[in-house]
């Protein structure tokens, strides 16, 4: 996020799209509660699901799958045409906005109205309350980034908040809402292919030397990795053996069935976990670790604080700290690592990593400190772009509207669209283990529009059979007016009826992004 | 325009912001009053009328929790005559509140005990009992006991103003007492409720270890489900946790928890916890040592470094993970297998 949660009560307006925040980000949802009704923001819903915030929003654009951009840019094409854009600092503090205007010039209400479904005159409405009740925040999720064209998406949204000068500005700013605890930390401490801690880059000569000399080798690949939706597929090729430590694949990775094909194909695989998941069954070494309350350590939240995380209990029967793990297998591979504590390794992070650098444990013992912190005097910094961007000039890209990869057809003439529900978390590991989450949310639901119901005879708490061209399964149905008509939406924490044995693993060509968010099924009366 | 205001508490003269209330401008200034359905996070409730003050020219003493206020005001807060009205206020409170410390859950954390306690109400004129003394189950994961619930409107307003829900209501029952009710169609069981409970009134259903809040260590730290990073208290008695509570007035949550964080604690203690490492031989799982199952991935991995390069090895790390384990495991990758191909669920 550009900007802290709580920054949402300094906005006037908040358009949220692709997140339903209430199921997701529950304390989130408070906050955008509190400013609507306490505050008198006025709130706009981009969903194609009938989520529970729109039950307080001024507007609710419900657009058809993937067509984000498309209505991006007809809100875009609005604000330009009726010249409500932020001209001054759009000429002071960005790049590109030429092209922008030349790109959305055809995006007209009609022509985006065509594409996404939603009537021209919410386009216009909506785009001027965006734009003149400034500042406006925007806030999303994966709805915006689980598409083929899911770093298209981002770059749209990021046009429409410095179109408005809503970046840099408190109340504003563009924030993705980030779904897992520490999936922030996890990308700040270096865990993808191309960046090590900080996202300095591998290829980088200057971070890789400073690597290499603080971990005592002589060389490190420069050669960019693969990511996980590049790995699983290449598993059996290109990749021998995999080291999967807290991760499930095979029921949060797209197309269920090839993961799991694909990870059979590996010489070796070493799954470390607290659970027996879906995918620890196919390792040939399970490791058992410990959880958040076994052990000391910090999460990174989605605004981008760095809190601490303690140890509360001793680890159940025999089972090791994942950092105890790691060193012990690289001691045995001869390359000594040798910590005394959780804080040793966040000596180590802040003196590699400048935007760590001031986040020592002292200081984070009561109140997290949000990066960059590049000293251990600097007091942190919640909202980013503030005087400036981090990089040069904001570019606005131009950016046309692209289709999903699977659209609906004679065969298969329904799309579904996955997410979470609020009682379950991810692949179910956790969350289904105990009676109590389970008790409110005891088994996989699909809902189903109410009229498309009617016409397939589909009853309320009748199971039906979902079919994509990668997967079948039997689920119960949940007929309401959540979907629009042609839409099924699954929750994917049921190994019992996995709702990613259906989706599509097309990928964003830049971010490698499954497209999680449409595929094309079918629903039929199951026997 | 005026941003502060001068007035007099307890013979202190005090300079507080504008638009204050006279409780407001105490707790700014360091001076207590008693309060129990206020609530920081709430509009005032004013339902116990515990915190009243007197105000020169205003001849009865007034709640502070809602009175705003004013440049020159004369405020008195500790009185004979303010400690009696208190005492009854509470007393009234009680005569539909059983004395059951003993056996409650929040004893020893109970706003209420702690007023008897610094009010010294001993005797109460009893009222007869109510009929049904059952436990009512609010939802499956709350507990609500009527006869403890003093009907400060603490959670109703809380559920509204906090949540955005709107869940609950007090209504009368026809005994003449007030009643919690839950609308379990729009209930999401957060249980914020129970997290502004001054009381036993409210109390979670989830542990089956009960352990008396005094009794519990208490651990401060982050949820471990979404992105949020909500500040917490794991509750600890006899290596479980035996519930999770907010921290308050910390954190992006400032004690408030959803359905997931607050009750979704069982997966810890769970038997199905993996406890031994396991080595799959013929098909099967067994298990080993730590010096076996580490021995083996250690040259299995050098193996394949030896015959196919780094790069057919691949490491997932996780979002589930601390930032500690996260790059340790990808100093790992890195300086010791020799391979960028590091990666999480980040996308998924």
């Amino acid at each position: 996020m550009t900007n802290p949660i709580h920054d949402v009560l300094k906005s006037k307006v908040i358009l949220l799209i692709g997140t339903n925040t209430t199921s997701n980000h529950p304390i989130i949802a408070n906050y955008i509660y509190e400013a609507v009704q306490k505050h008198g923001a006025k709130l706009i819903v981009i969903d194609p699901r009938k989520i529970k915030l729109v039950g307080i929003s001024h507007m609710w654009l419900r657009h058809k799958l993937g067509t984000d951009v498309a209505l991006i840019n007809g809100l875009m094409h609005v604000i330009i045409q009726e010249n409500l854009q932020a001209q001054s600092y759009i000429d002071e503090r960005t790049s590109g906005f030429d092209d922008l205007k030349a790109c959305v010039a055809k995006y007209t209400p009609e022509y985006v109205s065509d594409i996404t479904g939603v009537p021209a005159q919410d386009i216009i409405d909506a785009a001027r309350l965006f734009a003149t009740d400034a500042p406006g925040s925007i806030l999303y999720a994966m709805g915006i980034t689980q598409h083929t064209c899911g770093t298209d998406n981002v770059k749209s949204l990021g046009a429409l908040s410095m179109l408005c000068g809503y970046v840099g500005v408190e109340g504003g700013g563009v924030n993705p809402l980030r779904g897992q605890n520490n999936v922030q930390g996890a990308c700040d401490m270096g865990g993808l292919p191309n960046v090590f801690t900080g996202y300095q880059p591998v290829n980088d000569i200057g971070a890789h030397d400073k690597f290499a000399k603080a971990w005592n080798v002589d060389q490190l690949s420069e050669k960019v990795g693969m990511t996980v939706t590049e790995m699983v597929p290449a598993a059996g090729n290109a990749i021998k053996a995999l080291y999967i430590m807290g991760e499930n694949p095979i029921l949060s990775d797209a197309d269920g069935h090839h993961v799991e094909k694909s990870l059979s194909n590996l010489d070796f695989m070493v799954v470390q976990d607290i659970f027996l998941t879906e995918t620890a069954k196919l390792a040939d070494v399970i490791l058992p670790t410990t959880c958040f309350a076994e052990k000391e350590g910090t999460f990174t939240n989605t605004e981008r604080k760095v809190l601490r995380v303690r140890k509360a209990l001793n680890p159940p029967g025999d089972a090791w700290d994942d950092s105890r793990v790691i060193s012990t297998i690289s001691q045995k591979m001869g390359y000594p690592m040798n910590y005394v504590s959780a804080s040793a390794v966040m000596a180590e992070i802040n003196s590699l990593t400048p935007s760590y650098a001031g986040i020592l444990y002292s200081r984070i013992e009561d109140e997290g400190v949000v990066w960059p912190c590049p000293s251990i005097d600097h007091p942190g910094t919640p909202v980013l772009h503030v005087n400036g961007f981090a990089r040069g000039k904001g570019t606005f890209f131009a950016i046309e509207y692209c289709p999903p990869a699977e659209l609906s057809d004679a065969e298969y003439p329904v799309l579904l669209t996955t997410g979470r529900v609020h009682q379950h978390y991810h692949t179910g590991t956790m969350t289904r283990k105990g009676n109590a989450l389970n008790r409110l949310y005891p088994e996989p639901l699909a809902e189903i529009n109410v009229e498309d119901a009617i016409v397939m005879d589909i009853s309320d708490g009748s199971y039906v059979n979902i079919i994509s061209r990668r997967g079948q399964l039997k689920v119960k149905a949940l007929v309401s007016e959540m979907t629009a008509r042609g839409v099924v939406f699954m929750p994917f924490h049921f190994y019992e009826a996995a709702a990613n044995m259906l989706t599509n693993g097309v990928l964003d060509p830049v971010s490698k992004i499954p497209e999680f968010k449409v595929c094309a099924v079918r629903i039929e009366k199951a026997a | 325009m005026m941003s502060s205001i001068t007035l007099t508490i307890d013979g202190k003269d005090i300079v507080a912001g504008k638009d204050v209330t006279v409780l407001q401008a105490a707790k700014s200034a360091g001076i207590y009053i008693p309060t129990l359905c206020y609530h920081d996070r709430l509009s005032p409730i004013g339902s116990c009328g515990l915190c009243i003050v007197e105000i020169d020219g205003y001849e009865n003493p007034v709640p502070a929790c809602s009175t705003s206020a004013v440049e020159g005001m004369k405020i008195t807060t500790q009185s004979d005559r303010l400690f009696k009205l208190r005492q009854n206020s509470l007393k009234s409170l009680l005569v539909n509140h059983p004395l059951d410390c003993p056996v409650c859950d929040k004893s020893g954390e109970c706003r209420l005990q702690d007023l008897v306690f610094e009010l010294g109400v001993t005797e109460i004129g009893t009222r007869a009992p109510r009929k049904s003394q059952a436990v009512v189950y609010a939802t499956t994961l709350i507990k609500y006991r009527p006869q403890r619930c003093i009907a400060c409107l603490r959670c109703v307003t809380a559920c509204k103003e906090i949540k955005g829900v709107g869940a609950l209501d007090m209504r009368t029952d026809s005994e003449g007492f007030s009643q919690l009710s839950v609308d379990t169609e729009t209930c999401v069981s957060c249980g914020e409720c129970l997290q502004v409970c001054p009381t036993g009134a409210l109390t979670e259903n989830v542990s089956r270890i009960k352990g008396r809040l005094f009794l519990v260590k208490k651990i401060p730290t982050t949820c471990t489900y979404c992105g949020c990073g909500c500040q917490i208290n794991l509750n600890v008695m006899d290596n479980q946790v035996v519930s999770v509570t907010g921290r308050n007035d910390i954190g992006v949550n400032k004690g408030s928890l959803c359905v997931k964080g607050r009750f979704g604690y069982e997966f810890i203690a769970s038997d199905q916890r993996l406890k031994k490492p396991l080595i799959k031989r013929d098909g099967k799982f067994v298990e080993a040592t730590w010096d076996e199952a580490l021995g083996l991935v250690a040259n299995t991995f050098t193996r394949i470094i030896n015959e196919n390069g780094a790069d057919a090895i691949g490491g997932f790390c996780s979002a589930r993970c601390t930032n500690e384990d996260n790059y340790l495991f990808q100093k790992f990758m890195r300086a010791v297998i020799g391979t960028n191909n590091v990666d999480h669920c980040a996308r998924l």
